[in-house]
């Protein structure tokens, strides 16, 4: 009888112990749970005081803001169009360029690359990726540029040039900064991250999918194509947003190339600027008011552009990874 | 038969020509990539080095105009800036991370702010800048080291609570389940087994946020702005390598732009080496 009642109830001791335990549970977990939600609650400030600072501005210029080209700081009128425009044309032409680029480089990572080289190539794309940026900003302005003007510009201006309709874009002065030169090095920069998710994505078709292929006689350009791709389209698709999402936010590389003049012109070749080179330049100068409010304004447009592409990005690889889960 | 075979051979060539096409372009492309990175470093060491030397080390930047000076104080700027952001992201990253994996497993608020975290590992560090400008600069009226510090800040935290919480989940669920057997409380059983069995890989997530933080630009040109002179001031505009690079290489004079190069040097082997060294930890826990 003794026994067994020392087995049920538990002695005052024991009951202490357990009281502080579940205190110290309930502690540790609201502050885990607190640091969790702190990045939430940055996401949510970052938001809310681009909108108040922005606000002076919207209010002042009104939906026009986003559409129009002027941008004198002199008389205080202020529109976003050309710098948006910068910033989605120079995104534009690194994907073009990028894109078949990384998918080259994921399909020799995973299918040719010998097994050994496999490695030391794969850490090498993700130290490409890992070079700051202003590194490619300083790459661009001195490297690149004057050889992209005495050898390339020339080139695309007696080719692609001549083509009606199309040639406007690749006409003007070879002065190696601008648009197209911001676009190359923003091609640079995202090649990696780009090319480090398709492979990720590559490297999860089942091997008995592929071998199948391979059964049946296919080449292995045909088992990239019809199986690997289809397979991973919504990761691909995943990975090439990501990299829109970086080629948009990208500041310093994009600074140093542009050109930072505030003109619309069709030539890729002249000189443009985007939103995160305005505000790189002109934040730090910039008089309380609207000056300062239309900065806001773009920055705030600059987030809600890359946060929807980056969504998007993120739902996409996240689909792909349940599929994963789900055929292995 | 003779004429379906030709037509069989002709098919079986083109598929073969479409094959080597696709994979020697693929071939190419790979090339490319090793020959940017190639390029990069090695403009990199051939401008750079030029402009390392002792006085790089020991000398303030130098005034507009004037011959020599270093990079002292950007060095010794970028150092604190990087130091103190670690101090602060890394608790906050760990703690996320914990929660993430050990508490919040598949509940809304951790799905929700899974999804916010890995959106704020790409957001544009600018714009992280200007919502520092907005919270901290304006309201104090005057550009700080911490208000670099926050923003660098913002940028870690994301890194190390991804990575942080990807290594906790390698962790093996009986070893969790061994300690509960014990009696062991739920804290002390994420704390001191799974957080402890996780180390090194939360080790490597702390240096990849270095690694990121060390080369970033954009979040301080409007937070710990440039400082001509040496300060370990907090509360005062901080020099810092990255905006230092920036400044110089845009400027017309000669030896500051060699300083830039020098600057530019030191950032991407000091970035690179982290990324290496978080491998190198990574990999040596996969294999112990």
């Amino acid at each position: 009888m003794d026994i067994t009642q020392s087995h049920s109830a538990p002695t005052a001791q024991a009951l202490k112990i357990a009281k502080l335990q579940r205190i110290q549970d309930f502690l540790f977990h609201g502050v885990t749970q607190f640091f969790a939600l702190s990045v939430l609650i940055a996401l949510m400030g970052i938001l809310i005081s681009l909108v108040i600072n922005a606000w002076p501005a919207l209010h002042t210029f009104g939906p026009g803001f986003f559409f129009s080209q002027e941008w004198d700081v002199v008389n205080g009128e202020f529109g976003g169009l050309i710098a948006i425009y910068g910033t989605v044309i120079t995104s534009l032409i690194a994907l073009l360029i990028a894109v078949p680029l990384s998918f080259g480089i994921a399909v020799f990572l995973t299918e040719l690359c010998p097994g050994p080289l496999r490695r030391p190539l794969g850490t090498a794309v993700e130290l490409l990726a890992a070079v700051p940026s202003i590194i490619y900003g300083m790459f661009g302005l001195f490297i690149f540029a004057p050889l992209f003007a005495e050898y390339i510009q020339p080139v695309l201006a007696s080719t692609l040039g001549q083509i009606p309709g199309l040639g406007i874009l690749f006409s003007g002065a070879f002065n190696g900064i601008g648009i197209l030169c911001a676009g190359l090095i923003l091609a640079m920069m995202i090649l990696p991250f780009i090319a480090s998710v398709m492979r990720d994505v590559f490297e999860i078709v089942p091997p008995v999918l592929k071998e199948s292929a391979y059964g049946i006689g296919c080449t292995t350009w045909e088992v990239v194509k019809n199986v690997v791709l289809p397979y991973t389209k919504a990761g691909v698709i995943g990975g090439v947003m990501l990299g829109l999402g970086r080629a948009l936010g990208e500041t310093m590389a994009v600074t140093f190339v542009i050109g930072n003049a505030h003109r619309l012109s069709a030539s890729l070749f002249s000189p443009g600027t985007s939103i995160a080179s305005t505000l790189a330049n002109e934040f730090g100068e910039a008089e309380a008011g609207n000056h300062l409010s239309s900065l806001f304004a773009l920055g705030l447009a600059l987030f809600i552009i890359t946060f929807i592409v980056l969504a998007c990005a993120k739902w996409m690889l996240n689909n792909m990874e349940k599929k994963q889960g789900m055929k292995t | 038969m003779n004429n379906t075979s030709n037509i069989d051979q002709a098919v079986f060539a083109k598929r073969k020509r479409a094959n080597k096409i696709g994979l020697t372009l693929s071939m190419g492309a790979m090339a490319l990539g090793m020959i940017f990175l190639m390029w990069i470093l090695s403009v990199l060491v051939f401008k750079g080095l030029s402009a390392i030397d002792l006085n790089l080390f020991t000398h303030s930047t130098p005034a507009p105009g004037s011959d020599g000076g270093g990079l002292a104080n950007a060095i010794v700027g970028s150092l604190l800036l990087v130091g103190t952001c670690t101090l602060i992201s890394t608790p906050i990253g760990v703690l996320a991370g914990l929660y993430l994996s050990e508490y919040g497993d598949r509940s809304r608020v951790a799905a929700v702010t899974r999804f916010v975290t890995d959106i704020m590992l790409s957001a544009p560090s600018i714009v992280i800048g200007l919502f520092v400008y907005a919270f901290v600069v304006a309201q104090a009226r005057h550009f700080s080291g911490w208000a670099g510090t926050i923003a660098l800040a913002l940028i870690a935290i994301p890194v190390v609570v991804r990575t942080t919480e990807n290594m906790l989940r390698l962790v093996p669920g009986s070893l969790r389940e061994a300690a509960y057997a014990l009696g062991t409380p739920k804290w002390k059983v994420a704390f001191m087994i799974t957080l402890r069995a996780a180390q090194s890989g939360v080790m490597t997530g702390i240096l990849l946020a270095l690694a990121r933080v060390s080369g970033e630009t954009a979040p301080l040109l409007f937070t710990a702005l440039n400082n001509q002179f040496f300060s370990t001031n907090m509360n005062a505009p901080m020099a810092n390598l990255p905006v230092v690079i920036f400044q110089f290489a845009m400027s017309p004079y000669d030896n500051w732009v060699e300083l830039a190069w020098g600057g530019a040097l030191l950032i991407t082997f000091a970035v690179l080496g982290l990324n290496i060294l978080a491998r190198v930890v990574f990999r040596e826990k996969v294999q112990g």
